[in-house]
């Protein structure tokens, strides 16, 4: 059957079961969205930025677990999407990205809206494609999909001039992809597994550190078996929140920079860490020769870079979690391994009683944890994405929320992208269509992709827009406030400029204000409960730091703020201890 | 910090030399020198790459390369068990009264005159470095006017066993 390559590559995604793009289109893409136009199966959502569209596919596929495609032009647009591509090449996000180019026969003329996006991408893509002949197309995009969402996902961007995009070819969909140097390993190492749960077995104080990787891998279930079997205490990072249940007894918070002082305590502690899908950030450690220095190392990653990388690992497996977990659980089962922890959880539960997350509540200004916690209360029983900007908000909503369910977290993670939020939740709505979705937003990043309230507004995506606004940069004016000497260079935004309530309605969006804490409650629920997108400005206490805190380069058992307590050696009661390891 | 030669198997694609090589320049490694051609497939080439590093970050920049799509097999070729070449071009001042001179020293080397102008030879050298080294010291004294050179190939040993 004779087609353009723009009909290929649509047919392409058919086969492939991608089920929505977001997109952007201009002059080379006009084959693809003339294409696209009546496509069957397939929603082709239009953003107002092609930032917020690499960011839409990038929440649709953290709150599905599925990738979605974007369709950009060529030049502005693609360098556009850089943004986007690089923050889910971070946090090891899944799609599939299409960049309109210009005419083969021009490429390299410094062509109108020509650039070199597949040179620009290469650091920051899984692979990426310069498409040379309408025949590729099919076998480069089932190729594409095969290495975006296998073994470590990532993005992958294909770079498609508008001669190969309009070239006929004959479509057919190859069965399977041959590629010689990709062959990701999914199974551990049956000796490294067997060694693992030896030493599983054995600790008296262990430590499960989960991250994205378990979301990835699907892996939470074996996790949470585990955990359970070995009645382990469970770290989640932020980019694992969700793969184990926060209102689980085990559960021990995140670990890190704005981690719990109770959870950095339990790393300092620990005699086995447990690392799964995780990379040892910088965020997490804190000084790395001083993590977890009394721990031997089990670390299981799908990519063998990791492993290593910033720890050396006493038992390295290179594996997908979710095999690798299951196949643990199975040898302690084997081995007939009962649960040593009562100790170390009376000591871990002992320190979670004495350190919680606090703030001091006051009578007229909002405090932005209560904002926080009150989001957390109204939507208790509500299926709810919760996702976030980047920042102070962020901080206070992995410190305050309970995410129970995988894949209900959407955070930008690795690159810390300000503006993520709103797209993302964009994303995730479109990909959950019955959920709650609610953006925790800052007043400053909400400002970076503020133009897709036009894309929610007529797409009917009933996001709630929660902004914190206390008319800062807020984590920029804590640094300066801890460490530049409360010197607020370029940090202050007018905390009434924009009117939020105002640029909310501007769109068609329901905008409600809230300046007391008695206010909040109802206007909330008003928001949740309304048929559409809403946006609540939160005018919150202006100076709020995110406490506790480690300093940059610190040790993580050495905290600023929040309630007191010294380095861990400080916090061992010694009569406690020898009372509870009798 | 130890000279390393790495041998990358890659797909014979357009594209590729620059993966590889922005990866290493991404990671802070200076490449010494890298030769690439095509193999006994002609789907695949061979990149020869030489590299000062300590043995921690090659570690993770082998890791890295490996995770290329396009990269099919890297070896550390140890330096015991590998051969290997590098081919220089040398075109050295050589007025007609020394030209003997220059001829005997390219003979001393096994290496061949390619060229003869007025007041110039070149001379073709192939051999590991050392060798080429020790020849570059003695035409310095003549005045080297150009060189090029082709950056190390490298083969591991065949097995010695049967």
């Amino acid at each position: 059957m004779r087609t353009s390559g723009a009909e290929a590559l649509v047919k392409s995604l058919q086969a492939e079961g991608i089920e929505v793009v977001f997109g952007y289109p201009g002059g080379v893409a006009l084959p693809i969205f003339d294409a696209l136009y009546d496509a069957e199966g397939i929603r082709t959502i239009l953003v107002r930025h092609e930032q917020g569209a690499v960011h839409a596919a990038d929440g649709y596929a953290r709150a599905t677990g599925r990738p979605a495609a974007v369709v950009v032009t060529s030049g502005p647009g693609a360098t556009n999407t850089v943004t986007g591509i690089a923050n889910a090449y971070m946090d090891s996000i899944p799609m599939v990205v299409f960049t309109a180019q210009v005419d083969t026969h021009v490429i390299g003329t410094d062509a109108f809206q020509e650039s070199d996006i597949t040179g620009i991408t290469l650091p920051i893509t899984k692979h990426n494609y310069l498409v040379h002949d309408s025949a590729d197309i099919p076998r480069v995009v089932k190729e594409a999909v095969y290495i975006a969402t296998t073994g470590r996902p990532g993005p992958v961007l294909i770079d498609v001039p508008v001669d190969v995009s309009k070239g006929e070819l004959n479509y057919r969909h190859p069965e399977s992809v041959n590629l010689p140097g990709y062959k990701p390993t999914y199974r551990g190492h049956a000796r490294q597994i067997k060694n693992a749960a030896t030493l599983i077995a054995k600790a008296r104080k262990p430590l499960l550190y989960a991250g994205g990787g378990v979301l990835s891998s699907g892996a939470w279930k074996e996790l949470k078996e585990l955990a359970e079997l070995m009645q382990l205490p469970v770290v989640t990072t932020l980019m694992g929140k969700g793969a184990f249940p926060e209102d689980h007894h085990l559960f021990v918070g995140m670990p890190g920079m704005h981690g719990g002082r109770f959870t950095n305590y339990a790393i300092t502690e620990t005699d086995l860490l447990i690392a799964v899908g995780v990379r040892f950030d910088d965020r997490v450690t804190g000084k790395l020769a001083a993590f977890a220095t009394k721990a031997k190392v089990i670390h299981v990653d799908i990519d063998p870079a990791e492993i290593g990388k910033n720890r050396p690992a006493d038992v390295p497996i290179v594996g997908d979690a979710k095999s690798v977990l299951s196949a643990i659980v199975a040898e302690l089962r084997k081995m007939g391994a009962e649960p040593k922890t009562d100790a170390w959880m009376r000591v871990i539960d002992d320190w979670r009683t004495r350190m919680p997350f606090h703030y001091h509540p006051r009578e007229t200004g909002v405090m932005p944890e209560l904002v926080v916690e009150r989001i957390r209360e109204l939507t208790k029983d509500t299926p709810t994405v919760y996702c976030t900007e980047v920042g102070q908000n962020q901080m206070w909503a992995c410190q305050y929320l309970k995410i129970k369910e995988p894949r209900t977290w959407v955070s930008s993670g690795g690159l810390g992208t300000m503006g993520f939020g709103l797209p993302a939740a964009m994303g995730a709505q479109v990909g959950r269509p019955e959920y709650l979705v609610v953006d925790i937003a800052g007043d400053g990043s909400i400002q970076m992709n503020s133009q897709e309230l036009a894309t929610i507004s007529t797409n009917k995506l009933p996001v709630k827009v929660v902004i914190l606004n206390n008319g800062y940069l807020g984590m920029v004016r804590q640094w300066q406030e801890l460490f530049y000497n409360h010197r607020y260079a370029s940090s202050e935004l007018p905390q009434d400029c924009p009117d939020f309530v105002k640029l909310a309605e501007a769109y068609g969006i329901l905008g409600l204000r809230v300046t007391t804490p008695d206010e909040l409650d109802a206007a909330l629920a008003r928001a949740f409960d309304h048929d559409g997108p809403a946006v609540v400005d939160v005018r919150v206490v202006r100076e709020e730091n995110v406490f506790p805190m480690v300093a940059p380069g610190g040790s993580i058992d050495e905290m600023l703020g929040g309630v007191p307590g010294g380095p861990v050696s400080e916090m061992l009661d010694d009569e406690f201890l020898k009372e509870v390891w009798e | 910090m130890t000279l390393h030669t790495i041998s990358v198997l890659v797909e014979n694609k357009p594209g590729v030399l620059t993966r590889v090589s922005s990866l290493f320049a991404r990671r802070g490694f200076n490449i010494e020198s890298l030769a690439v051609g095509v193999t006994e497939d002609p789907t695949l080439s061979r990149m020869t790459i030489v590299v000062n590093a300590e043995e921690t970050p090659l570690e993770q920049v082998t890791k890295q390369l490996h995770k290329l799509i396009n990269v099919i097999k890297i070896q550390d070729l140890d330096p015991a068990e590998m051969v290997d070449r590098e081919l220089v071009l040398y075109k050295v001042n050589a007025p007609p009264d020394r030209r003997h001179e220059i001829i005997e020293i390219a003979n001393v080397f096994r290496a061949k005159i390619v060229d003869v102008g007025k007041n110039s030879l070149t001379i073709e050298a192939t051999g590991a470095n050392t060798k080429l080294d020790a020849m570059e010291d003695l035409l310095r004294a003549y005045g080297i006017k150009e060189l090029a050179r082709t950056g190390r190939i490298a083969l591991s040993r065949g097995s010695r066993e049967a």
